[in-house]
């Protein structure tokens, strides 16, 4: 391993152009007309420096070397050249400021850009790629990654353009003025490049263990920190002191090669610059008195200055290295985040507001009309079926696993007519979450069918069905905002008043008006300032307010403590009149009066029935259900 | 500010080195256009071999000693801005270790966290421009000042009024630069929280079918990002013409008064051009100090965030004298009357008054919040009362030993969490001597042996963070195991059986009467099932003892327990219950 590492370049970070272009890409894609001008403006700008430069050395040897010694010397000539440099220079500031000013447009714009398309990808992958990515890595893309192209747009592409143009001139300025001196510059310029090569690979090599050490220490510090409460009670706390101190002088260590490189790579070049500028004056010298090649004083001194042309951009370049690394790894992980696939969805029946005639005829209406019918197009004849929404669910044989080699459920029968009310009881790990998860197609399911309403899921546009089902989860999730926001996620439309009763059917109006601003109370970090039971109740009040056909209820009640969920229940029933409702729940109060119950066992059902009539077969409800009092 | 330099400690001697270097190199490279212009005047100029091979030579070994000074300065100062960043994730790593509950009830993970990495990243990266920058750019300055007097004191007037100038303008630059940025990364914050957000309820937008209105969220956000950013860089992008102005003028000027000096014969050509870098290089250090005060004025939000924790005292001390005898598992309130803030109206618990004998079973019942947990927690004095006094052993628990009293008094939190490492490691946390044997003693009275049992390796399993890889109930009785080890006076478990089916949770009782019948035990449960066979049992009311008997007699006179009583068994059974 060691050995290797002296071969320079070898563990190099690997810069992926493809990924650099993409990004750029977007610049060109939403910028054309403001690229095409920043580059005008860059070689303006590289062309009036390099005037500069060159009219510095040439004032000496054309303007003040022949009026040395002249008795009434005269100044006019020199004026005039002054005032033509400065116009160059007016012309050249004119470039910097506009270059600038429309940088900042396209550096911003193209983050805003890459950010919208990253939002507006990530809305539309499946609920899968959530639960095989770690939130605090696509988090980074958003924080971290975003922002090192920043730097990339702003600094290092212009950078990169303006020193190749310098260079080039420069090298061909050099070339036309004397050969021997040329060939020494451009060596010096290759030890330079192969210096920085080096460094450059050892310091990204150390900023790469730097970013893991510092991944570790995160990781360590978050467990600690999580279990704060537990490391106090078992007075743990040296202990984890100790083992933190290791991982510190790790991260430490790292971090200390990775800035010592970085740091080195400035002097290193600058000096090497040096070292060039002795070697060309002296060779220039040389060479001039042995009158090779027709050297005068001039020329030497305005190589001498090309060559500082030469070797400056070099080494601004070589600490654009870094940041090129950095956006190229950032960019990776950002098109790995673009480029996943997104939901699929092949579905073509729509819900539509329907006027139901009283001859079963059914007509589509715009208005809201209280009843609502399928859409059913059939693309073969050319005609349009309507099938009235009635919250039928349909499970036939279904099988699914969330991998292909480990199946979860399988071959799970049932039938929910509409307004029934359906119950999941069995163990964790079960299933119960897994099936509700398949009706509204956060996965898809390996083998059988479902269908809603005698349509095959799979047929419904996914947003449609999902819109006919009103699902409150375990995990209850607020977003910033008002109460009232809060409410009113369900159904965007919904007016002030519905909003509120809806909240006072879930019996959340009490605690709501507790509030110190009642409905318009601020709600931050997913309502960290609520309970966990009425952060149930508002999620409820969110479902209500949607008055969707279905319910989903996953241990909705779960944190509401049994005296209150006695209050909730009476909203709770008139909430699930008329819908068809699948209810998880461990306890009996919330599924007792169920239209059947289900009991799974790791992925089947195992019995069905309705409370009477499970407890009469004594089989695994009967034991669940009075294993409570067994040790009474 | 004072917190922060108090941990360079052992990295002081790098940290006086970095300058040190600074200063030799930057004096080498005030020295170099000096040399240089001698090697084109006396040597190149007037064809002088020897003359341009000495200063050649000169010039070699000027730069050959800023090489070396660059590169140390670069290495010590890296040594040092790391070593302070080490050292104040250390003090704050052994501060928080201090802190007690109501301390770590202050701070959320998160924010420690970010504390921890991200601002004392920059710090550091502060730290090391300060040991580096900050010293290079003024000496820089100065010399090249001292430099341009040396060679013409008339023409440097110019280069005064140019520094005059270039001060002004980016002092009006930074300042208004940086009230926008103050307000732009406050909104970047928020466009970030956004995004978590998002992310966490992925499930609540996709099943109410909300994607297009998160993405319209979203893009009116970015937009208004993008606005305060453009702002704020469009103020920024006035440095670069401003430093080019003051460059160019003084050029032009240097050129024109240069000239006729030169002509006349108060100058020579070569003191021209040393003039022309120097007046170069001391305008772009006057640039380089505004960015460091840019990077300084931002880095102060973070030294104040991390100055926070440094300076956060634990309120809960050990006592001048500690006890380290406990008589036996009693326990006494008197008078007790707690809240979180002292400045909070509504007490959680408020008059309990409540004797305990050593070696009873006592159940906990009552609504959420009603104030169980805060009532045990006083008891090992992970939070302290506001009034009274909780006695244990007939002593006032402030007396003791901190760490004795949290060994003898052992809670299984209601929020547990099991830590990376191996089964036998975390079995460990509570006693580190124990044997393998006496593990699985433990674990055998907390029924967790079966399933250790059956997993791969047995009492080596590694177990993920946070104990991903155990199902709840198996992780609740690996806690109850694991508190079991301390060998405690007095055990409290706080919900600690929810996940774990109901016979399970009466056979870890049974083998509790049997292996500590000497403990005094306090069991927390929201199923009367799990504490009605309790010696006795205390029904909690918000904050109150609104009963405190056994199950028949409380059956009889309390309202609230008959009312849960009845609540369960009527409405009762519970399905949700692992089955291994």
């Amino acid at each position: 391993m060691k050995k290797k590492n002296n071969i320079p370049g070898s563990e190099f970070p690997k810069v992926k152009l493809s990924h650099l272009g993409r990004i750029m890409g977007y610049t060109f894609r939403h910028y054309k007309v403001s690229c095409i001008v920043v580059l005008l403006c860059i070689i303006i700008q590289a062309l009036c420096t390099m005037y500069g430069m060159i009219f510095i050395q040439s004032l000496i040897d054309d303007y003040i070397k022949p009026l040395i010694g002249v008795p009434d010397p005269d100044f006019s000539g020199l004026l005039s050249a002054i005032i033509r440099l400065a116009i160059i220079y007016v012309i050249g500031l004119a470039a910097n400021y506009a270059h600038g000013r429309i940088m900042v447009n396209v550096t911003q714009g193209t983050l805003r850009c890459i950010r919208d398309d990253l939002f507006r990808n990530m809305q539309n992958l499946p609920i899968k790629y959530f639960d095989t990515h770690q939130h605090g890595d696509i988090m980074s893309v958003y924080t971290n990654d975003i922002d090192t192209f920043r730097q990339f747009i702003s600094q290092s592409c212009p950078q990169m353009i303006s020193s190749s143009i310098t260079i080039v001139f420069a090298f061909v300025s050099m070339v036309t003025m004397n050969i021997p001196m040329t060939v020494m510059s451009v060596t010096m310029a290759l030890v330079m490049l192969f210096v920085s090569t080096i460094i450059g690979g050892k310091s990204g090599k150390y900023f790469g263990r730097q970013q893991a050490d510092l991944g570790k220490a995160n990781g360590y510090i978050e467990e600690m920190l999580d279990g704060q409460k537990v490391v106090k009670v078992f007075c743990h706390e040296e202990k984890a002191c100790e083992e933190f101190e290791k991982i510190n002088e790790q991260l430490r260590d790292s971090a200390d090669k990775a800035n010592t490189y970085a740091n080195i790579m400035m002097p290193i070049n600058a000096n090497i610059g040096n070292i060039s500028y002795v070697l060309v004056s002296v060779l220039g010298a040389i060479l001039a008195i042995n009158g090779v090649g027709g050297l005068t004083l001039g020329i030497i001194i305005a190589f001498v200055g090309l060559n500082k042309n030469f070797n400056m951009p070099i080494a601004q370049l070589s600490q654009q290295i870094g940041f090129i690394v950095m956006a190229s790894a950032g960019a990776g992980r950002l098109f790995e985040l673009m480029d996943s696939k997104p939901e699929e969805d092949e579905g073509y029946v729509e819900i539509v507001n329907a006027i139901i005639h009283p001859d079963g005829t059914i007509e589509e209406s715009e208005k809201r009309t209280g009843h609502w019918a399928w859409k059913h197009p059939h693309k073969a004849e050319g005609t349009v079926t309507y099938t009235k929404m009635e919250g039928e669910v349909v499970f036939d044989g279904v099988d699914f696993g969330y991998n292909e080699d480990k199946m979860v459920l399988h071959d799970i029968v049932l039938y929910a007519k509409p307004g029934q009310k359906i119950a999941f009881v069995g163990s964790t790990g079960a299933g119960k979450t897994t099936i509700t998860n398949l009706i509204n197609r956060f996965y898809d399911i390996q083998d059988g069918k479902i269908r809603y309403d005698n349509i095959n899921i799979n047929k419904i546009k996914k947003s449609e069905l999902r819109k006919s089902l009103g699902i409150v989860l375990q995990e209850t999730q607020l977003f910033t905002g008002t109460v009232l926001d809060n409410i009113r996620y369900g159904k965007l439309d919904a007016t002030d008043e519905e909003c509120i009763a809806a909240a006072k059917l879930a019996n959340a109006d009490g605690f709501i008006r507790r509030l110190p601003d009642g409905y318009n109370t601020m709600l931050t970090g997913s309502g960290s300032n609520l309970s966990q039971g009425q952060r149930q109740l508002l999620s409820i009040a969110r479902a209500a307010v949607a008055d969707p056909p279905v319910l989903i209820l996953d241990e909705a009640t779960s944190s509401i403590d049994t005296r209150t969920e006695k209050l909730v229940q009476a909203g709770m029933d008139a909430l699930m009149k008329g819908r068809t409702t699948f209810v998880i729940a461990h306890r009996l109060s919330t599924i007792r009066n169920s239209d059947c119950i289900m009991v799974l066992e790791k992925g089947r059902i195992i019995e069905r029935g309705s409370h009477d009539e499970l407890i009469e077969a004594k089989g695994k409800y009967y034991q669940l259900y009075t294993g409570n009092f067994a040790n009474a | 500010m004072k917190e922060i330099l108090a941990q360079v400690k052992q990295y002081k001697k790098e940290s006086f080195l970095a300058p040190f270097f600074t200063i030799l190199e930057v004096i080498m490279e005030v020295i170099l256009p000096f040399v240089m212009a001698l090697l084109i005047d006396d040597g190149v100029s007037k064809g002088d071999i020897t003359k341009a091979l000495i200063y050649g030579g000169i010039m070699l070994v000027v730069a050959g000693i800023s090489l070396i000074s660059g590169m140390l300065s670069g290495k010590y100062a890296a040594r040092a801005s790391t070593g302070l960043a080490s050292n104040l994730r250390k003090s704050m790593f052994r501060n928080i270790q201090r802190f007690s509950f109501s301390n770590i009830d202050k701070f959320s993970t998160a924010g420690l966290v970010t504390r921890m990495t991200t601002d004392i990243t920059n710090v550091q990266n502060a730290y090391q421009m300060i040991v580096r920058i900050a010293v290079r750019a003024p000496i820089m300055l100065t010399c090249s000042i001292i430099m341009c007097f040396m060679i013409s004191p008339d023409m440097s007037v110019i280069f005064l009024i140019a520094m005059l100038f270039l001060i002004v303008a980016l002092g009006i630059i930074m300042v208004s630069v940086m009230k926008v940025f103050n307000v732009a990364f406050k909104k970047y914050d928020a466009l970030n929280a956004s995004v978590q957000e998002n992310i966490s309820g992925i499930r609540v937008v996709k099943s109410f079918v909300r994607e297009e209105y998160e993405k319209e969220k979203f893009t009116k956000a970015s937009g208004d990002i993008y606005k305060i950013f453009k702002k704020a860089e469009s103020i920024l992008v006035f440095n670069s013409p401003v430093m080019n102005l003051a460059i160019y003028s003084c050029m032009l000027t240097v050129c024109w008064l240069g000239a006729s000096l030169v002509v006349n014969g108060s100058m020579e050509l070569g003191q021209l051009s040393s003039m022309f870098s120097y007046i170069m290089s001391s305008l772009m250090s006057l640039m380089m100090l505004s960015f460091i005060f840019v990077m300084l004025t931002m880095s102060v939000a973070s030294i104040k965030r991390i100055s926070e924790v440094l300076k956060e005292e634990p309120d809960i001390k050990n006592p001048e004298s500690p006890e380290t005898m406990m008589r036996d598992g009693s326990i006494e309130f008197k008078n007790v009357h707690f809240s979180y803030h002292s400045t909070s109206e509504k007490e959680v618990l408020s008059d309990i008054n409540l004797k305990i004998k050593s070696g009873e079973t006592i159940g906990i019942i009552g609504g959420t919040g009603c104030g169980k947990t805060s009532l045990i927690n006083l008891i090992s004095r992970l939070y302290d009362v506001t009034e009274g006094t909780v006695y244990v052993g007939g002593k006032d628990v402030r007396e003791y030993d901190l760490e004795f009293l949290r060994n003898n008094v052992a809670v299984v939190l209601q929020k547990n969490v099991l830590f990376s490492g191996t089964v036998l490691e975390n079995l460990r946390w509570g006693y580190e001597k124990a044997t393998e044997e006496e593990c699985i003693a433990a674990c055998k009275a907390a029924c967790a042996d079966e399933f250790i049992e059956a997993m791969p390796k047995k009492y080596n399993t590694y177990i993920e963070r946070g104990g991903a890889n155990v199902s709840g109930g198996q992780k609740q009785r690996l806690c109850i195991a694991r508190a079991l080890l301390k060998n405690p006076k007095i055990l409290i478990l706080d919900d600690s059986t929810s996940a774990v089916d109901t016979a399970t949770d009466a056979k870890i009782k049974q083998a509790m009467r049997e292996s500590i019948p000497g403990t005094t035990k306090i069991i927390i449960a929201q199923r009367i099932s799990s504490v009605q066979d309790a010696d006795r049992i205390i029904v909690l009311d918000d904050g109150e003892v609104n009963g405190f008997d056994t199950h028949e007699n409380l059956l009889k006179t309390n309202e609230i327990y008959s009312d849960i009583y009845e609540s369960q068994i009527k409405g009762g059974g519970d399905f949700d219950r692992p089955q291994n």
